[in-house]
Protein backbone atom coordinates (compact mmCIF):
# COMPACT_ATOMS: atom_id res chain seq x y z
CA UNK A 1 0.00 0.00 0.00
CA UNK A 2 1.35 3.68 -0.84
CA UNK A 3 1.37 5.92 2.22
CA UNK A 4 -2.50 6.94 3.90
CA UNK A 5 -4.42 9.61 4.76
CA UNK A 6 -7.96 9.72 5.76
CA UNK A 7 -10.06 11.05 3.36
CA UNK A 8 -13.39 12.30 5.18
CA UNK A 9 -15.58 12.90 1.99
CA UNK A 10 -18.65 15.12 2.38
CA UNK A 11 -21.98 13.42 2.04
CA UNK A 12 -22.75 15.04 -1.38
CA UNK A 13 -19.84 13.40 -2.67
CA UNK A 14 -21.15 10.36 -2.00
CA UNK A 15 -24.23 11.21 -3.20
CA UNK A 16 -22.70 11.97 -6.24
CA UNK A 17 -20.65 9.42 -6.66
CA UNK A 18 -23.47 6.90 -5.76
CA UNK A 19 -25.86 8.63 -8.41
CA UNK A 20 -23.68 10.71 -10.65
CA UNK A 21 -25.52 13.01 -12.59
CA UNK A 22 -25.41 13.51 -16.43
CA UNK A 23 -22.92 10.81 -17.18
CA UNK A 24 -21.75 8.60 -20.49
CA UNK A 25 -20.52 9.74 -23.65
CA UNK A 26 -22.08 12.50 -25.48
CA UNK A 27 -23.12 11.55 -29.50
CA UNK A 28 -24.02 14.93 -30.32
CA UNK A 29 -21.46 17.03 -28.57
CA UNK A 30 -20.60 19.77 -29.61
CA UNK A 31 -16.84 19.84 -28.56
CA UNK A 32 -15.30 17.03 -26.48
CA UNK A 33 -11.89 17.62 -24.26
CA UNK A 34 -10.43 15.31 -21.60
CA UNK A 35 -7.63 15.82 -19.27
CA UNK A 36 -5.18 14.07 -16.83
CA UNK A 37 -4.07 11.23 -17.45
CA UNK A 38 -4.33 6.94 -16.83
CA UNK A 39 -1.03 6.55 -15.79
CA UNK A 40 -2.04 8.99 -12.91
CA UNK A 41 -5.48 7.24 -11.99
CA UNK A 42 -6.64 10.24 -12.85
CA UNK A 43 -9.03 11.63 -15.67
CA UNK A 44 -11.92 13.53 -16.74
CA UNK A 45 -13.84 13.63 -20.31
CA UNK A 46 -15.92 16.26 -20.55
CA UNK A 47 -18.73 16.78 -23.35
CA UNK A 48 -20.36 20.28 -24.36
CA UNK A 49 -23.65 20.70 -26.10
CA UNK A 50 -24.05 24.23 -27.48
CA UNK A 51 -26.59 26.45 -28.93
CA UNK A 52 -23.79 28.48 -30.77
CA UNK A 53 -25.15 31.07 -32.16
CA UNK A 54 -25.86 32.59 -28.33
CA UNK A 55 -22.21 30.46 -26.92
CA UNK A 56 -24.77 28.72 -24.34
CA UNK A 57 -23.94 25.39 -22.80
CA UNK A 58 -27.79 23.30 -23.49
CA UNK A 59 -26.09 20.32 -22.06
CA UNK A 60 -22.87 18.54 -20.72
CA UNK A 61 -21.59 15.09 -19.48
CA UNK A 62 -18.41 13.87 -18.32
CA UNK A 63 -16.83 10.33 -18.00
CA UNK A 64 -14.48 10.16 -15.07
CA UNK A 65 -11.03 6.97 -14.52
CA UNK A 66 -10.92 8.76 -11.10
CA UNK A 67 -11.44 8.36 -7.65
CA UNK A 68 -15.16 9.45 -5.41
CA UNK A 69 -14.04 12.47 -5.71
CA UNK A 70 -13.00 12.82 -9.64
CA UNK A 71 -16.51 11.46 -10.29
CA UNK A 72 -18.41 13.44 -7.70
CA UNK A 73 -16.36 16.70 -9.07
CA UNK A 74 -17.04 16.29 -12.46
CA UNK A 75 -20.70 15.49 -12.00
CA UNK A 76 -21.02 18.59 -9.98
CA UNK A 77 -19.01 20.63 -12.37
CA UNK A 78 -21.93 19.67 -15.19
CA UNK A 79 -24.92 20.88 -13.32
CA UNK A 80 -23.19 24.04 -12.02
CA UNK A 81 -22.64 24.62 -16.11
CA UNK A 82 -26.46 23.60 -17.18
CA UNK A 83 -27.82 26.75 -19.33
CA UNK A 84 -24.48 28.55 -18.57
CA UNK A 85 -23.22 30.58 -21.06
CA UNK A 86 -19.70 30.08 -21.89
CA UNK A 87 -18.21 33.46 -20.22
CA UNK A 88 -19.89 31.89 -16.73
CA UNK A 89 -18.50 28.64 -17.24
CA UNK A 90 -15.35 29.37 -17.82
CA UNK A 91 -15.24 31.80 -14.53
CA UNK A 92 -16.23 28.94 -12.28
CA UNK A 93 -12.72 27.64 -9.94
CA UNK A 94 -12.11 24.81 -8.48
CA UNK A 95 -12.96 26.07 -5.46
CA UNK A 96 -16.21 27.14 -6.21
CA UNK A 97 -16.84 23.39 -7.28
CA UNK A 98 -15.31 22.13 -3.99
CA UNK A 99 -17.55 24.61 -2.24
CA UNK A 100 -20.93 23.20 -3.92
CA UNK A 101 -19.55 19.29 -2.75
CA UNK A 102 -19.26 20.39 0.95
CA UNK A 103 -15.55 20.61 0.70
CA UNK A 104 -12.81 18.10 -0.65
CA UNK A 105 -10.07 17.16 1.47
CA UNK A 106 -7.16 18.80 0.92
CA UNK A 107 -5.68 16.51 -1.14
CA UNK A 108 -8.26 16.40 -3.32
CA UNK A 109 -8.66 19.38 -4.38
CA UNK A 110 -6.62 18.80 -7.66
CA UNK A 111 -10.09 16.41 -8.24
CA UNK A 112 -11.92 19.67 -8.35
CA UNK A 113 -9.05 21.58 -10.45
CA UNK A 114 -8.93 18.61 -13.30
CA UNK A 115 -12.82 18.68 -14.00
CA UNK A 116 -12.16 22.62 -14.17
CA UNK A 117 -9.37 22.37 -16.58
CA UNK A 118 -11.12 19.96 -18.88
CA UNK A 119 -14.08 22.48 -19.07
CA UNK A 120 -11.80 25.16 -20.09
CA UNK A 121 -9.94 22.86 -22.40
CA UNK A 122 -13.21 22.01 -24.15
CA UNK A 123 -14.42 25.68 -24.17
CA UNK A 124 -10.85 26.30 -25.56
CA UNK A 125 -10.97 23.78 -28.03
CA UNK A 126 -14.01 25.50 -29.07
CA UNK A 127 -12.91 28.27 -29.97
CA UNK A 128 -9.84 27.11 -31.71
CA UNK A 129 -12.17 24.25 -34.00
CA UNK A 130 -14.03 26.56 -35.55
CA UNK A 131 -11.72 29.25 -35.64
CA UNK A 132 -13.22 32.09 -33.77
CA UNK A 133 -12.38 35.13 -32.57
CA UNK A 134 -10.93 34.31 -28.74
CA UNK A 135 -13.78 36.64 -26.78
CA UNK A 136 -12.15 39.21 -24.49
CA UNK A 137 -13.20 36.63 -20.93
CA UNK A 138 -10.90 33.82 -22.35
CA UNK A 139 -7.01 34.61 -21.82
CA UNK A 140 -4.52 33.75 -24.49
CA UNK A 141 -2.45 32.26 -21.40
CA UNK A 142 -3.80 29.14 -19.93
CA UNK A 143 -5.11 29.49 -16.94
CA UNK A 144 -3.99 27.83 -13.37
CA UNK A 145 -6.43 24.57 -13.61
CA UNK A 146 -5.39 24.15 -17.43
CA UNK A 147 -1.93 24.28 -16.22
CA UNK A 148 -2.42 21.87 -13.41
CA UNK A 149 -3.95 18.87 -16.00
CA UNK A 150 -0.44 19.86 -18.32
CA UNK A 151 1.37 19.51 -14.96
CA UNK A 152 -0.50 16.09 -14.37
CA UNK A 153 -0.11 14.53 -18.07
CA UNK A 154 3.79 15.45 -17.67
CA UNK A 155 4.18 13.35 -15.03
CA UNK A 156 2.40 10.65 -16.49
CA UNK A 157 5.07 11.08 -19.45
CA UNK A 158 7.76 10.74 -16.46
CA UNK A 159 6.09 7.85 -15.38
CA UNK A 160 5.24 5.97 -18.32
CA UNK A 161 8.94 6.65 -19.21
CA UNK A 162 10.31 5.17 -16.34
CA UNK A 163 8.18 1.93 -16.75
CA UNK A 164 9.69 1.46 -20.62
CA UNK A 165 12.81 1.60 -18.66
CA UNK A 166 11.67 -1.01 -15.84
CA UNK A 167 10.62 -3.32 -19.02
CA UNK A 168 14.23 -2.93 -20.73
CA UNK A 169 15.09 -3.86 -17.40
CA UNK A 170 13.83 -7.34 -17.08
CA UNK B 1 -23.48 17.49 12.38
CA UNK B 2 -19.83 16.67 11.26
CA UNK B 3 -18.74 15.95 7.65
CA UNK B 4 -18.00 12.40 8.83
CA UNK B 5 -20.92 12.14 10.87
CA UNK B 6 -23.51 13.00 7.06
CA UNK B 7 -20.84 10.63 5.06
CA UNK B 8 -21.39 7.91 7.34
CA UNK B 9 -25.45 8.66 7.55
CA UNK B 10 -25.28 9.17 3.70
CA UNK B 11 -22.99 5.74 3.25
CA UNK B 12 -26.16 4.38 5.91
CA UNK B 13 -25.18 0.30 6.73
CA UNK B 14 -25.58 -2.20 4.15
CA UNK B 15 -27.75 -5.33 5.00
CA UNK B 16 -24.90 -7.84 4.81
CA UNK B 17 -21.39 -6.59 5.18
CA UNK B 18 -18.25 -8.83 4.72
CA UNK B 19 -14.80 -7.54 6.16
CA UNK B 20 -11.93 -8.45 4.23
CA UNK B 21 -9.46 -5.51 5.06
CA UNK B 22 -7.60 -7.79 7.16
CA UNK B 23 -4.02 -6.38 5.97
CA UNK B 24 -5.60 -2.49 7.82
CA UNK B 25 -6.95 -3.53 11.13
CA UNK B 26 -8.03 -6.55 13.02
CA UNK B 27 -10.66 -6.90 15.73
CA UNK B 28 -9.65 -8.91 18.39
CA UNK B 29 -11.07 -12.67 18.38
CA UNK B 30 -13.88 -13.23 21.93
CA UNK B 31 -11.71 -15.69 23.55
CA UNK B 32 -8.52 -13.65 23.51
CA UNK B 33 -10.48 -10.49 24.33
CA UNK B 34 -11.87 -13.05 27.27
CA UNK B 35 -8.20 -13.90 28.29
CA UNK B 36 -7.18 -10.08 28.57
CA UNK B 37 -10.72 -8.43 30.29
CA UNK B 38 -9.01 -9.80 33.87
CA UNK B 39 -5.51 -8.28 33.17
CA UNK B 40 -7.19 -4.65 33.02
CA UNK B 41 -9.58 -5.13 35.94
CA UNK B 42 -8.24 -7.15 38.61
CA UNK B 43 -5.01 -9.37 37.51
CA UNK B 44 -1.22 -8.04 37.56
CA UNK B 45 -1.16 -4.85 36.63
CA UNK B 46 1.85 -3.81 39.17
CA UNK B 47 4.95 -3.07 36.73
CA UNK B 48 7.14 -6.44 36.64
CA UNK B 49 10.41 -4.22 37.45
CA UNK B 50 9.13 -3.30 41.26
CA UNK B 51 10.32 -4.98 44.39
CA UNK B 52 6.72 -6.01 45.67
CA UNK B 53 4.40 -9.03 45.47
CA UNK B 54 2.58 -7.58 42.55
CA UNK B 55 5.63 -6.64 40.71
CA UNK B 56 6.74 -9.66 41.25
CA UNK B 57 3.42 -11.50 39.98
CA UNK B 58 3.27 -9.41 36.97
CA UNK B 59 7.05 -10.52 36.31
CA UNK B 60 5.92 -14.08 36.09
CA UNK B 61 3.31 -13.59 34.45
CA UNK B 62 5.51 -11.96 31.69
CA UNK B 63 7.66 -14.83 31.51
CA UNK B 64 4.87 -17.66 31.41
CA UNK B 65 3.42 -15.34 28.23
CA UNK B 66 6.81 -15.25 26.53
CA UNK B 67 7.16 -18.63 26.37
CA UNK B 68 4.25 -19.42 24.72
CA UNK B 69 4.63 -16.76 22.31
CA UNK B 70 8.23 -18.26 21.66
CA UNK B 71 6.84 -21.86 21.07
CA UNK B 72 5.96 -21.85 18.11
CA UNK B 73 8.70 -20.10 16.82
CA UNK B 74 10.90 -22.66 18.02
CA UNK B 75 12.94 -19.86 20.06
CA UNK B 76 14.43 -18.79 23.28
CA UNK B 77 11.60 -17.16 25.16
CA UNK B 78 14.48 -14.36 26.53
CA UNK B 79 14.64 -13.67 22.77
CA UNK B 80 11.87 -11.99 22.74
CA UNK B 81 11.57 -8.55 22.93
CA UNK B 82 8.30 -6.77 23.14
CA UNK B 83 7.35 -3.68 21.20
CA UNK B 84 4.26 -1.69 20.48
CA UNK B 85 3.82 -2.37 16.87
CA UNK B 86 5.60 -4.43 14.11
CA UNK B 87 6.58 -1.00 12.53
CA UNK B 88 8.23 -0.10 16.12
CA UNK B 89 10.06 -4.18 15.71
CA UNK B 90 10.84 -2.68 11.93
CA UNK B 91 12.50 0.51 12.94
CA UNK B 92 14.12 -1.39 15.90
CA UNK B 93 15.54 -3.91 14.07
CA UNK B 94 17.27 -1.48 11.46
CA UNK B 95 18.30 1.44 13.83
CA UNK B 96 18.96 -0.32 16.67
CA UNK B 97 21.33 -2.81 15.04
CA UNK B 98 23.15 0.23 13.50
CA UNK B 99 23.24 2.02 16.58
CA UNK B 100 25.71 -0.85 17.76
CA UNK B 101 27.18 -1.61 14.62
CA UNK B 102 29.42 1.28 13.36
CA UNK B 103 31.85 -0.20 11.35
CA UNK B 104 30.04 -1.65 8.35
CA UNK B 105 27.76 0.93 6.34
CA UNK B 106 25.57 -1.18 3.91
CA UNK B 107 21.76 -1.63 4.67
CA UNK B 108 19.78 -3.80 1.81
CA UNK B 109 16.35 -4.64 1.87
CA UNK B 110 13.93 -5.84 -1.03
CA UNK B 111 12.17 -3.55 -3.09
CA UNK B 112 8.59 -5.37 -1.82
CA UNK B 113 9.24 -4.62 1.84
CA UNK B 114 6.72 -3.03 4.03
CA UNK B 115 7.30 0.67 4.20
CA UNK B 116 7.88 0.61 7.92
CA UNK B 117 11.32 -1.20 6.29
CA UNK B 118 11.99 0.77 2.86
CA UNK B 119 11.71 4.07 4.96
CA UNK B 120 13.58 3.10 7.85
CA UNK B 121 16.21 1.82 6.26
CA UNK B 122 16.21 5.48 3.78
CA UNK B 123 16.14 7.17 6.90
CA UNK B 124 19.90 6.05 7.39
CA UNK B 125 21.10 7.77 4.20
CA UNK B 126 21.83 10.45 6.89
CA UNK B 127 23.95 8.94 8.81
CA UNK B 128 26.03 8.02 6.37
CA UNK B 129 24.88 4.40 5.36
CA UNK B 130 24.30 3.07 2.61
CA UNK B 131 21.18 1.53 1.46
CA UNK B 132 20.73 -1.23 -1.58
CA UNK B 133 17.29 -1.99 -2.72
CA UNK B 134 17.29 -5.90 -4.42
CA UNK B 135 14.53 -6.08 -7.00
CA UNK B 136 12.15 -8.39 -7.32
CA UNK B 137 10.91 -10.91 -10.04
CA UNK B 138 7.18 -10.21 -11.55
CA UNK B 139 5.64 -12.33 -8.97
CA UNK B 140 7.45 -10.43 -6.12
CA UNK B 141 10.28 -12.63 -5.14
CA UNK B 142 13.81 -11.14 -4.20
CA UNK B 143 16.06 -11.87 -6.99
CA UNK B 144 18.74 -14.10 -5.23
CA UNK B 145 21.62 -13.33 -7.76
CA UNK B 146 21.74 -9.28 -7.55
CA UNK B 147 21.56 -10.29 -3.35
CA UNK B 148 24.88 -12.23 -3.88
CA UNK B 149 26.33 -9.63 -6.41
CA UNK B 150 25.61 -6.83 -3.70
CA UNK B 151 26.83 -8.46 -0.15
CA UNK B 152 30.42 -7.13 0.93
CA UNK B 153 32.50 -7.20 3.78
CA UNK B 154 30.47 -3.55 4.36
CA UNK B 155 27.44 -4.90 4.63
CA UNK B 156 25.40 -4.70 8.03
CA UNK B 157 22.11 -6.52 7.49
CA UNK B 158 20.03 -7.50 5.13
CA UNK B 159 16.62 -7.55 6.01
CA UNK B 160 13.62 -9.66 3.78
CA UNK B 161 10.13 -10.08 4.66
CA UNK B 162 9.33 -13.74 4.53
CA UNK B 163 5.69 -13.08 3.15
CA UNK B 164 4.39 -10.33 1.11
CA UNK B 165 1.82 -8.21 2.81
CA UNK B 166 0.10 -6.98 -0.65
CA UNK B 167 0.46 -9.40 -2.93
CA UNK B 168 1.33 -12.65 -1.00
CA UNK B 169 4.62 -14.23 -2.29
CA UNK B 170 6.19 -16.54 0.51
CA UNK B 171 10.01 -15.18 0.09
CA UNK B 172 13.00 -17.29 -0.53
CA UNK B 173 14.01 -17.04 3.36
CA UNK B 174 15.97 -19.52 3.57
CA UNK B 175 18.03 -19.29 0.50
CA UNK B 176 18.93 -15.97 0.68
CA UNK B 177 19.89 -16.67 4.51
CA UNK B 178 22.07 -19.30 2.95
CA UNK B 179 23.90 -16.87 0.52
CA UNK B 180 24.37 -14.19 3.29
CA UNK B 181 25.47 -16.31 5.51
CA UNK B 182 27.74 -18.38 3.26
CA UNK B 183 29.38 -15.29 2.09
CA UNK B 184 30.12 -13.70 5.41
CA UNK B 185 28.76 -15.08 8.54
CA UNK B 186 28.98 -11.80 10.73
CA UNK B 187 26.27 -9.95 8.38
CA UNK B 188 23.35 -10.04 10.29
CA UNK B 189 19.63 -10.97 8.76
CA UNK B 190 16.34 -9.83 9.71
CA UNK B 191 13.50 -11.06 7.96
CA UNK B 192 9.79 -8.98 8.99
CA UNK B 193 7.66 -12.01 9.36
CA UNK B 194 4.28 -10.01 10.26
CA UNK B 195 2.19 -11.66 7.57
CA UNK B 196 4.03 -15.02 7.84
CA UNK B 197 3.57 -15.41 11.19
CA UNK B 198 0.62 -18.10 12.12
CA UNK B 199 0.08 -18.63 7.90
CA UNK B 200 3.13 -20.77 6.96
CA UNK B 201 5.33 -22.77 8.76
CA UNK B 202 8.23 -21.00 10.35
CA UNK B 203 11.19 -22.48 12.75
CA UNK B 204 14.13 -20.01 13.39
CA UNK B 205 15.20 -22.87 15.61
CA UNK B 206 16.18 -24.20 12.47
CA UNK B 207 16.32 -21.24 10.24
CA UNK B 208 18.65 -19.44 11.56
CA UNK B 209 17.61 -15.56 11.24
CA UNK B 210 18.82 -12.77 13.42
CA UNK B 211 16.48 -10.94 13.64
CA UNK B 212 12.51 -11.43 12.86
CA UNK B 213 9.53 -9.41 13.40
CA UNK B 214 6.14 -10.82 14.79
CA UNK B 215 2.38 -9.00 15.03
CA UNK B 216 -0.68 -10.03 17.16
CA UNK B 217 -3.26 -7.85 15.21
CA UNK B 218 -2.25 -10.02 11.94
CA UNK B 219 -4.00 -12.53 14.04
CA UNK B 220 -6.78 -11.55 16.05
CA UNK B 221 -4.31 -10.54 18.80
CA UNK B 222 -5.03 -6.58 20.05
CA UNK B 223 -3.07 -3.78 18.46
CA UNK B 224 -0.91 -1.87 20.57
CA UNK B 225 2.02 -4.97 21.06
CA UNK B 226 4.57 -6.80 18.89
CA UNK B 227 7.52 -8.77 18.75
CA UNK B 228 11.16 -8.46 17.73
CA UNK B 229 12.90 -11.92 17.89
CA UNK B 230 16.54 -11.09 18.65
CA UNK B 231 19.09 -14.35 18.66
CA UNK B 232 21.20 -14.64 21.61
CA UNK B 233 24.59 -12.87 21.05
CA UNK B 234 23.26 -9.70 18.95
CA UNK B 235 24.29 -6.28 19.86
CA UNK B 236 20.94 -4.16 19.49
CA UNK B 237 20.37 -0.67 21.32
CA UNK B 238 16.98 0.62 21.99
CA UNK B 239 16.09 3.35 19.86
CA UNK B 240 14.39 5.60 22.04
CA UNK B 241 15.18 6.76 25.80
CA UNK B 242 12.39 6.33 28.85
CA UNK B 243 12.67 4.33 32.23
CA UNK B 244 14.23 0.90 31.85
CA UNK B 245 11.67 -2.27 32.95
CA UNK B 246 11.64 -5.41 32.14
CA UNK B 247 11.47 -4.49 28.37
CA UNK B 248 14.87 -2.44 27.97
CA UNK B 249 14.63 -2.01 23.65
CA UNK B 250 11.34 -0.62 24.38
CA UNK B 251 11.16 1.27 27.76
CA UNK B 252 7.76 1.96 29.22
CA UNK B 253 5.43 0.65 31.26
CA UNK B 254 4.72 -2.98 30.55
CA UNK B 255 1.10 -3.92 29.35
CA UNK B 256 0.53 -7.12 30.60
CA UNK B 257 -3.52 -7.25 29.08
CA UNK B 258 -1.75 -6.67 25.49
CA UNK B 259 0.62 -9.48 26.18
CA UNK B 260 -2.40 -12.13 27.75
CA UNK B 261 -3.92 -11.40 24.70
CA UNK B 262 -0.92 -11.44 22.08
CA UNK B 263 -0.23 -14.79 23.88
CA UNK B 264 -3.84 -16.12 23.61
CA UNK B 265 -4.14 -15.10 19.78
CA UNK B 266 -1.02 -17.25 19.52
CA UNK B 267 -1.85 -20.10 21.29
CA UNK B 268 -5.42 -20.28 18.88
CA UNK B 269 -3.41 -19.44 15.91
CA UNK B 270 -1.32 -22.53 16.31
CA UNK B 271 -3.16 -25.10 17.79
CA UNK B 272 -5.11 -24.93 15.21
CA UNK B 273 -2.92 -23.87 12.26
CA UNK B 274 -3.74 -26.95 10.08
CA UNK B 275 -7.37 -26.46 10.09
CA UNK B 276 -7.02 -22.66 9.58
CA UNK B 277 -4.77 -22.76 6.86
CA UNK B 278 -7.41 -25.32 5.02
CA UNK B 279 -10.16 -23.05 5.92
CA UNK B 280 -8.47 -19.58 4.48
CA UNK B 281 -6.86 -21.59 1.46
CA UNK B 282 -9.68 -22.96 -0.29
CA UNK B 283 -11.62 -19.64 0.47
CA UNK B 284 -8.81 -17.88 -1.14
CA UNK B 285 -8.62 -19.99 -4.26
CA UNK B 286 -12.87 -20.05 -4.33
CA UNK B 287 -12.58 -16.20 -4.42
CA UNK B 288 -9.22 -15.33 -6.53
CA UNK B 289 -10.24 -18.32 -9.56
CA UNK B 290 -13.93 -17.03 -8.85
CA UNK B 291 -13.24 -13.64 -9.48
CA UNK B 292 -10.97 -13.99 -12.44
CA UNK B 293 -13.35 -16.75 -14.28
CA UNK B 294 -16.18 -14.15 -13.78
CA UNK B 295 -15.05 -10.54 -14.95
CA UNK B 296 -13.46 -9.83 -17.99
CA UNK B 297 -10.05 -8.36 -18.22
CA UNK B 298 -8.35 -8.83 -14.62
CA UNK B 299 -5.28 -9.76 -13.88
CA UNK B 300 -4.32 -11.64 -10.36
CA UNK B 301 -0.83 -9.70 -8.83
CA UNK B 302 1.50 -11.60 -6.86
CA UNK B 303 2.20 -15.60 -7.31
CA UNK B 304 0.04 -18.83 -7.49
CA UNK B 305 -0.32 -22.22 -5.90
CA UNK B 306 2.50 -22.77 -3.48
CA UNK B 307 4.09 -19.36 -3.34
CA UNK B 308 1.48 -17.58 -2.44
CA UNK B 309 0.09 -17.03 1.38
CA UNK B 310 -2.84 -18.73 1.87
CA UNK B 311 -4.72 -15.84 2.74
CA UNK B 312 -3.96 -13.54 0.13
CA UNK B 313 -6.22 -12.33 -3.03
CA UNK B 314 -4.83 -9.43 -5.66
CA UNK B 315 -6.22 -8.85 -8.14
CA UNK B 316 -6.55 -5.89 -10.99
CA UNK B 317 -9.62 -5.02 -12.76
CA UNK B 318 -8.57 -2.92 -15.92
CA UNK B 319 -10.89 -0.22 -16.68
CA UNK B 320 -11.59 0.96 -13.13
CA UNK B 321 -9.83 3.62 -10.78
CA UNK B 322 -9.57 1.57 -7.45
CA UNK B 323 -10.31 4.09 -4.85
CA UNK B 324 -13.69 4.53 -6.81
CA UNK B 325 -13.88 0.54 -6.32
CA UNK B 326 -12.99 0.68 -2.50
CA UNK B 327 -16.07 3.00 -2.11
CA UNK B 328 -18.41 0.80 -4.21
CA UNK B 329 -17.53 -2.49 -2.75
CA UNK B 330 -18.07 -0.76 0.85
CA UNK B 331 -21.63 0.26 -0.49
CA UNK B 332 -22.45 -3.10 -1.16
CA UNK B 333 -20.94 -4.13 2.58
CA UNK B 334 -17.62 -5.12 1.32
CA UNK B 335 -14.32 -3.92 3.08
CA UNK B 336 -10.99 -4.29 0.99
CA UNK B 337 -7.96 -1.81 0.12
CA UNK B 338 -6.41 -0.72 -2.98
CA UNK B 339 -3.18 -0.04 -3.92
CA UNK B 340 -4.25 3.25 -6.41
CA UNK B 341 -2.58 6.49 -5.72
CA UNK B 342 -5.54 7.88 -5.37
CA UNK B 343 -5.04 8.20 -1.17
CA UNK B 344 -1.96 10.54 -1.95
CA UNK B 345 -1.13 13.56 -4.00
CA UNK B 346 1.97 12.36 -5.22
CA UNK B 347 0.12 10.15 -7.72
CA UNK B 348 2.31 7.04 -7.54
CA UNK B 349 0.48 3.80 -6.91
CA UNK B 350 1.89 1.22 -4.67
CA UNK B 351 5.63 0.56 -4.54
CA UNK B 352 5.19 -3.15 -4.71
CA UNK B 353 2.86 -3.37 -7.81
CA UNK B 354 5.72 -0.76 -9.52
CA UNK B 355 7.94 -3.09 -8.14
CA UNK B 356 6.70 -6.03 -10.19
CA UNK B 357 6.54 -4.19 -13.34
CA UNK B 358 3.10 -3.53 -13.25
CA UNK B 359 2.11 -0.17 -15.44
CA UNK B 360 0.60 2.56 -13.52
CA UNK B 361 -3.00 1.84 -15.20
CA UNK B 362 -2.95 -1.66 -14.03
CA UNK B 363 -1.61 -0.59 -10.22
CA UNK B 364 -4.47 1.80 -9.81
CA UNK B 365 -7.32 -1.02 -10.52
CA UNK B 366 -5.79 -3.15 -7.63
CA UNK B 367 -8.20 -4.69 -4.80
CA UNK B 368 -6.38 -6.45 -1.81
CA UNK B 369 -8.88 -9.00 0.33
CA UNK B 370 -7.55 -10.64 2.45
CA UNK B 371 -9.17 -14.46 4.36
CA UNK B 372 -9.34 -14.82 7.76
CA UNK B 373 -10.51 -17.38 9.96
CA UNK B 374 -13.60 -15.49 10.46
CA UNK B 375 -14.67 -15.56 7.48
CA UNK B 376 -17.26 -18.16 5.72
CA UNK B 377 -18.03 -19.68 2.87
CA UNK B 378 -21.53 -17.79 2.37
CA UNK B 379 -19.50 -14.80 2.80
CA UNK B 380 -17.60 -15.60 -0.38
CA UNK B 381 -19.93 -16.38 -1.92
CA UNK B 382 -22.13 -13.11 -1.59
CA UNK B 383 -18.34 -11.11 -2.67
CA UNK B 384 -18.50 -13.81 -5.85
CA UNK B 385 -22.10 -12.60 -6.69
CA UNK B 386 -21.49 -9.16 -6.27
CA UNK B 387 -18.47 -8.20 -7.40
CA UNK B 388 -19.40 -8.44 -11.39
CA UNK B 389 -21.95 -5.81 -10.90
CA UNK B 390 -19.43 -3.29 -8.67
CA UNK B 391 -16.94 -3.83 -11.71
CA UNK B 392 -19.40 -3.33 -13.53
CA UNK B 393 -20.65 -0.02 -12.40
CA UNK B 394 -17.14 1.59 -12.12
CA UNK B 395 -16.31 0.68 -15.48
CA UNK B 396 -19.33 2.62 -17.04
CA UNK B 397 -18.42 5.61 -15.06
CA UNK B 398 -14.88 5.12 -17.12
CA UNK B 399 -16.46 5.13 -19.74
CA UNK B 400 -14.88 5.25 -23.39
CA UNK B 401 -11.76 6.91 -21.67
CA UNK B 402 -8.73 4.95 -23.31
CA UNK B 403 -6.39 3.76 -20.80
Amino acid sequence: MSSRIPLPYAPRVLELFQNPQNLGRMEDATVYAAAGSPACGDMIAFYLKLDEPNALIIKSSFESYGCASNIAAASQLTIMIENKSLEEAWKITWADVSEALGGLPSVKTHCGSLAVGALRRAIRTYYKEKELKLPTWLPEELSKDEKHALEEEALAEKLAKKYKLLEKRD
Amino acid sequence: MSNIEGLLKQHGKPDKEVYLDWENGSLVDKEVYAEMRPYYLERTFGNPAITHRMGWETLDFFMKAKTKIAKPLNIDPQALALTHSFSESNNLAIKGIAKMNKKRKKIIVSEAEHLSVIHTAKSMFSDQYKVEIIPVSNDGTMNLDILQERINDDTLLVSLQAVNHEIGTIQPVKEALEIVKDKDDSILFHTDATSAFGRIPIDYGKVEVDLATINSNRILGPKGIAGLYIKDGIKIKSIYEGQLSLEILSPDVENPALLAGFAKAVEIQFNRFDEIKNHTQNLRDKLLYGLQTSIERTEINGPSGERRAPDNVNISYLGCEGEALTVECSMNGIYVSSGSACTSRVLMPSHILTAIGRKPEVAHGSLLMKINRLNTEEQINYVLERMPKIINRIRSITGGIEL
